[in-house]
Parts: C-alpha cells; sequence; structure tokens
C-alpha cells in the first residue's frame, strides 16, 4: 500500500517532517530564534507551536553560539533536537559548538557518547540579502570530519532526507537554499527515508555530466532543457548530500559521459567542485574523460546587493547552458 | 551562605564545626578528603610522567584546587552532571571516575577514558555524568545548559554542575549561556574556578568587574563567592545552588576562589607572577588545612588520614600499573567512532 501522493512546497514538506519526528518521539523538539509563533524567518516551522506547544517548538533568544551548545548538551544527554539558525551566515556565531563539540564528542570520548543534532540552515542567495544573509558555506561544513552535510533540492528529498537526518545518531547540517522554498512538488503523505549517502541521477544523458545540488540542480535541469533542444542530451546528478559524497553515481556517469561539468553557488576556489573534480581526477573514472572537468562556481567576492550583481556573482541558467555547449562540443 | 575573600580568610579555621558536615556526614568527608589527596598524587604523577618523558601532548595542572572539585562534587549524585575544562583532572575524579583509566587515557591507551583519543584535556565519564573537558574555554558552559534542559524536559530531577576558569567568564558563551539558564529556569550550577589568571593574564587585567560573581545580577540569578580552598565553604554553596536547582529555582552562579599553584600548562615560565605569591597561597593549601580540621574535629584523626594516604597510594600505584600495562590503540582503528555505527545508534 503506498500513501497518497499530494503537491507540496519546499517548506512545508520540511515542516511536514518535523511535524511527523515529533508525533513519533517526545524526544525530538525543535529550538530556534523565532520559530514559534512567528512561524520561522521562511515560515517553515509555521504552525508548529500551535500542534506542539512552547515546550517543543522552543523560541531562543538571539544567542546562535548559546543556542548550537544547549542543542549539543541537550542532544548528548537523551533528546533529539532540531536545531534551526535564521541564515546559514549567522552559523559563524554558532561554529565552535557545531565544528569544535558536535563534529568531535563522539570521536574525541573514545565513542562513548552520540550527538543526534540536525541543524538547519537556510543558504544562497537570490532575494537581496547582500553579503551577510546569502552566503553558501557547504564546503565550510563538508570539511569537517564528523558532520554529515545535506542540500535538498525537492520537497519529496526535503521531507525524506530530514526524517533521516533526524533518525541519524550523528550531527548533521541541513542546508535548505531559500529559492527553494516556495517551489512544489509531489510528497507522499506520512514516514519515508532519503538514505544520507546517495546521489539522485535527475536526468538521463549521453553527452556530459552535470553535478549540481540545491538550487543549482534546478538550473541544471532548466539548462538541460535548453541543451536538449540543441542536441546536446546533459545527465543531470544531484548529490543530495555532500558529506558522505556519493562519488560512485558521479563516477558512473562521468565513465559513459565522458564530460564532467560541476555546478555550485559558493565560491569557486576550495568549493564542493574542487573536491568532486579531485575524486574523478584521482579515480579510474580520469581515464574515460575526453575533455578537462569544468567548474562553473560563485564569484570570487561577497555577495553583492544590486539584482544585477547579485545574479553575476553565482551560476544562472544560461551560464550552465554556455559551459555545458563549450564541453559537449570540445571547445573548453 | 557568607561571602568570603580567599586573603581574607585566616588559614586555619576549626573552632565551629561547619553546619554543611552534617549533611556531608563523617564518611562524606572522610570521602572528600580521599578524592582531595587522589586528585592531588594523580596530577603529580602526571607531572612526573612528563619530566621523565613518559608522556606525550600537554596537560593542564589543577594541583591547589582540589577542595573546589571535590566540594562542589559533594552535593552531586551519579545521576547529576558535570562539564569540565582543559584543567579537569580534579573534576573527574570527583565525579568519581577511576584514575587507572585516567593515567591510560595520558599515556594514550585503548584502555583510556577515550580510548586514547582525547589525551588529557578529553577525558570524559559519561557514565558517572561526566560530559567531559574540554578544549575550549567556555566550551562546556552551553553544553550544560543543554544537559540541564534535558533534566528539567525528561524529568529527571538531574541537576548539572558546569567548571569554568576566570577566562571562561570574558567569552560569550560564558553569557548566552547564564541568560538562557536564568530564562528557562535550568538547574545549572555555574561554577567558577577563579583561580586568578586566564594563562598568563590576572584577572583585574581581564575583567572589568571585581568579581565573576557580580555578573550573576545580570541575568537574576544568585551570585555568591566562597573561598574555594575551603572545602566547607564550596560544599555549602554547591548544596544550596543543587537544592534550588532541584526545587525548579533556577541557576546559581558560584565563584570559588582559588589558586593553581603549577603553571598555566608545560610551557609556563611563570614570568607573570611572583614566587613569594605562589608560596602564600601554598600555605593556604586546601588540603592541608581540609585534614587539620577534620583532625580537630575528630572526623580523620591523624592516623586514619595516613591510612587513607597509603591506601591513596597503592590505587595510584594500581592505575599507573594498569596503562602503563595497557596497549597504544591499533591504527587500524584510526577511522573508527567518527560516526556513530548504525547498529549501535539508539533509536
Amino acid at each position: 500500500m503506498t500513501a497518497p501522493i499530494r503537491e507540496l512546497g519546499f517548506a512545508e514538506a520540511i515542516r511536514e517532517a518535523l511535524a511527523i519526528a515529533m508525533a513519533e518521539d517526545e524526544r525530538v523538539f525543535v529550538m530556534g530564534e523565532d520559530v514559534g509563533v512567528y512561524g520561522g524567518a521562511f515560515q517553515v516551522t509555521g504552525d508548529l507551536v500551535q500542534r506542539f506547544g512552547e515546550d517543543r517548538v522552543v523560541d531562543t533568544p538571539i544567542s546562535e553560539l548559546g543556542g548550537a551548545g544547549v542543542a549539543v548538551g541537550a542532544a548528548l544527554t537523551g533528546l533529539k533536537p532540531v536545531f534551526e539558525l535564521q541564515f546559514s551566515d549567522f552559523s559563524t556565531l554558532a561554529m565552535e559548538q557545531i565544528v569544535n563539540q558536535a563534529a568531535k564528542l563522539r570521536y574525541m570520548l573514545g565513542g562513548s557518547v552520540s550527538v543526534p543534532l540536525v541543524v538547519r540552515m537556510p543558504t544562497g542567495s537570490g532575494l537581496g540579502g547582500a553579503a551577510q544573509h546569502s552566503q553558501s558555506l557547504e564546503a565550510w561544513f563538508a570539511h569537517v570530519p564528523g558532520l554529515k552535510v545535506v542540500e535538498p533540492t525537492t520537497p519529496y528529498d526535503a521531507k525524506g532526507l530530514l526524517l533521516a537526518a533526524i533518525d541519524d545518531p550523528d550531527p548533521v547540517i541541513f542546508f535548505e537554499h531559500k529559492l527553494l522554498y516556495k517551489t512544489k512538488g509531489p510528497v507522499p503523505e506520512g514516514r519515508y527515508v532519503v538514505p544520507l549517502d546517495r546521489a539522485e541521477t535527475r536526468r538521463a544523458g549521453r553527452d556530459l555530466t552535470i553535478v549540481a545540488a540545491g538550487v543549482m540542480a534546478q538550473k541544471a535541469l532548466d539548462a538541460a532543457t535548453i541543451l536538449a533542444s540543441e542536441g546536446i542530451e546533459a545527465e543531470v546528478i544531484d548529490p543530495r548530500v555532500l558529506r558522505p559524497l556519493d562519488m560512485a553515481t558521479v563516477a558512473r556517469s562521468v565513465t559513459r559521459t565522458s564530460r564532467l561539468l560541476i555546478v555550485y553557488e559558493g565560491a569557486k576556489s576550495f568549493g564542493i567542485g574542487a573536491e568532486i573534480a579531485a575524486a574523478i581526477a584521482e579515480g579510474e573514472a580520469f581515464g574515460h574523460l575526453d575533455a578537462p572537468i569544468l567548474r562553473l562556481g560563485g564569484a570570487e567576492t561577497p555577495i553583492p546587493y544590486s539584482p544585477a550583481l547579485e545574479r553575476a556573482a553565482v551560476p544562472q541558467v544560461e551560464d550552465i547552458v554556455a559551459a555545458a555547449r563549450r564541453l559537449a562540443r570540445g571547445e573548453a | 551562605m557568607t561571602a568570603a575573600r580567599a586573603e581574607d580568610a585566616p588559614p586555619v579555621a576549626v573552632a565551629n564545626r561547619p553546619a554543611i558536615y552534617d549533611r556531608v556526614g563523617a564518611g562524606g568527608l572522610r570521602e572528600a578528603l580521599r578524592r582531595m589527596h587522589l586528585i592531588r598524587r594523580f596530577e603529580e604523577t602526571a607531572e612526573d610522567f612528563y619530566v621523565r618523558g613518559k608522556s606525550y601532548g600537554t596537560m593542564h595542572l589543577s594541583i591547589g584546587q582540589e577542595a573546589t572539585a571535590v566540594g562542589v562534587c559533594a552535593a552531586l549524585g551519579d545521576s547529576d552532571y558535570v562539564t569540565s575544562t582543559h584543567r579537569g583532572h580534579g573534576h573527574c575524579i570527583a565525579k568519581g571516575a577511576e584514575v587507572g583509566r585516567m593515567f591510560a587515557e595520558f599515556l594514550g591507551r585503548e584502555t583510556g577514558y577515550c580510548r586514547g583519543r582525547g589525551g588529557s584535556m578529553h577525558i570524559a565519564d559519561p557514565a558517572k555524568g561526566n560530559l567531559g573537558a574540554n578544549g575550549i574555554v567556555g566550551g562546556g558552559i552551553p553544553i550544560a545548559v543543554g544537559a540541564a534542559l534535558s533534566a528539567k524536559r525528561l524529568r529527571t530531577g538531574a541537576v548539572v554542575a558546569s567548571f569554568f576558569g576566570d577566562g571562561a567568564n570574558n567569552e560569550g558563551a560564558f553569557h548566552e549561556s547564564l541568560n538562557i539558564a536564568s530564562l528557562w529556569k535550568l538547574p545549572v550550577l555555574f561554577v567558577c574556578e577563579n583561580n586568578q589568571y586566564g594563562m598568563s593574564v590576572a584577572f583585574a587585567r581581564s575583567t572589568a568587574v571585581a568579581s565573576v560573581a557580580d555578573r550573576a545580577a545580570a541575568y537574576s540569578m544568585p551570585g555568591v563567592t566562597v573561598d574555594g580552598n575551603d572545602f566547607a565553604a564550596v560544599a555549602a554553596a554547591a548544596f544550596e545552588a543543587a537544592d534550588r536547582a532541584r526545587r525548579g529555582g533556577g541557576p546559581t552562579l558560584v565563584e570559588c576562589k582559588t589558586y593553581r599553584t603549577r603553571g598555566h600548562s608545560r610551557s609556563d615560565r611563570n614570568r607573570y607572577r611572583t614566587k613569594d605569591e605562589i608560596e602564600a597561597w601554598k600555605a593556604r593549601d586546601p588540603i592541608e588545612r581540609f585534614e587539620r580540621e577534620l583532625s580537630a574535629l575528630g572526623v580523620a584523626t591523624a592516623a586514619d588520614a595516613a591510612s587513607l594516604r597509603e591506601a591513596v597510594e597503592r590505587e595510584i600505584a594500581d592505575g599507573v600499573a594498569f596503562a602503563e600495562a595497557s596497549p597504544a590503540p591499533s591504527t587500524a582503528e584510526l577511522m573508527r567512532d567518527v560516526h556513530t555505527p548504525a547498529a549501535a545508534a539508539p533509536r
């Protein structure tokens, strides 16, 4: 028997995952700035406070470090907190607890504890937030052993990945691109999980492989539609989870297509694309490449405010189309 | 509770039996003395390991601060939590840890509390409620508040003592944590071991208030300063704070004025303080003082104390032997415990 499927928004799908986890398990609770009656800065927690009460949908003071530490301590001692940071940029204030404590406690203490913590944070540009409300910091967290890093693209995955993240016994950083909150897609009712170690092939194609997560996966799919009209068939792989990265799926695709383009919003250098490119260069798939690997990343600049500048600072559909054309036609 | 400045208190005060001793009980007082000796001998032995080139990495000794750790933990049970600091050996022993597994951790052995992955700065004993020493100044304070949130939500009745030094009182984590704990009326004892120096910088050169306890007013919680070298004063403050926390009255900030007679860590050349100052504090040694007091009160005679010290020496010797005979971790297990194995995960 399969669950009925509805069209649901990305934010609603996340809220549904939170509600399911909280209804199933008393230990699960949500905390963060304005997650209560306000419903969250991006209306993700919405009406959860009415449904579960203030003890389980906890408004914190504007204390990102203190809040993160409280979440770590609660996770160590029997609760399962889902901590919302209002913008991923504010993780800079909570970094000590996430990186020095949550990520390391299990290892550092010889396996005697676990930290079942989820930190949710809206990421990315596109809403005029300027330099301190628009960053894409996924690579920072993906660099830290002990963390898992998730970035969903569809409402279906947002719900299933978040339920998997809450089930996970270790800290999971959950990035939600702001431009995706209002997107819609089919989402089954009830509980299901999307495993935290598997990429998804969003579109099959023979001519090149495009790897992109979150809103960049959507842009890559839009680009692939345009490319198809020109006779270029792009395969689009959505990693969904950036750490641990499912490189086997990427390598299999590259082995067939012989061309690889990686698209991501964070600054191009030292980013997610470098890791994926290097992993391919180190492996067997390298021998199948017919062209150099291409990366399309964010500009080496803080995210600017003015709309045309903001747009120019991160990869857009037309940039992906142009890069894919060059790659597919051997002009790279 | 009396607010006493360490420098004002007489070095020996045995005129009256402190009221808190009735609550701790004669057995509890002898056990407290034993644990203070055990902490001292553990650290002296650890220091000796270093001098003889047997240990690796750094360590931070709390010699001179034993009454604070043991006095606070006297008010706690096994189901209560502590969070500790880089100078955490005392808290660990005071909360009931075995010195053998501590020595093993110190020597980086597989039988250590952290299986050799943490070392001196990260010893933890979750089974006894010790959530761990911490290498980040102030790192344990918000974690303690989280543990207190669990205790309140899960109605375990547990309280949490968060140890930190005077250096941590200028970290944002300290201020955010006190505010949250007071706001949510959480059962936390914020225990500042004011040992006068944040590494080399004297308290008065780092902190804009005269006493850390003065900070409590900003967060609407009681703040008390006690002589941290006086077991009775520390225990009285800890019991009162723990009682208040267990009643649902929220957190208390307890400042224990004390002194570390050793340097900050192995690199310390003591350029920032005088020999006279160190000697003056050594004359106020918390263990000698407590031992004399218990003898004067007839709780532990000189002979009792001597046999207790002998037992501590045997425990230390056995602990060292256990640690030295223990294997180093296998490099094949380098990757173990980065994540929780699916089979071991609580669901």
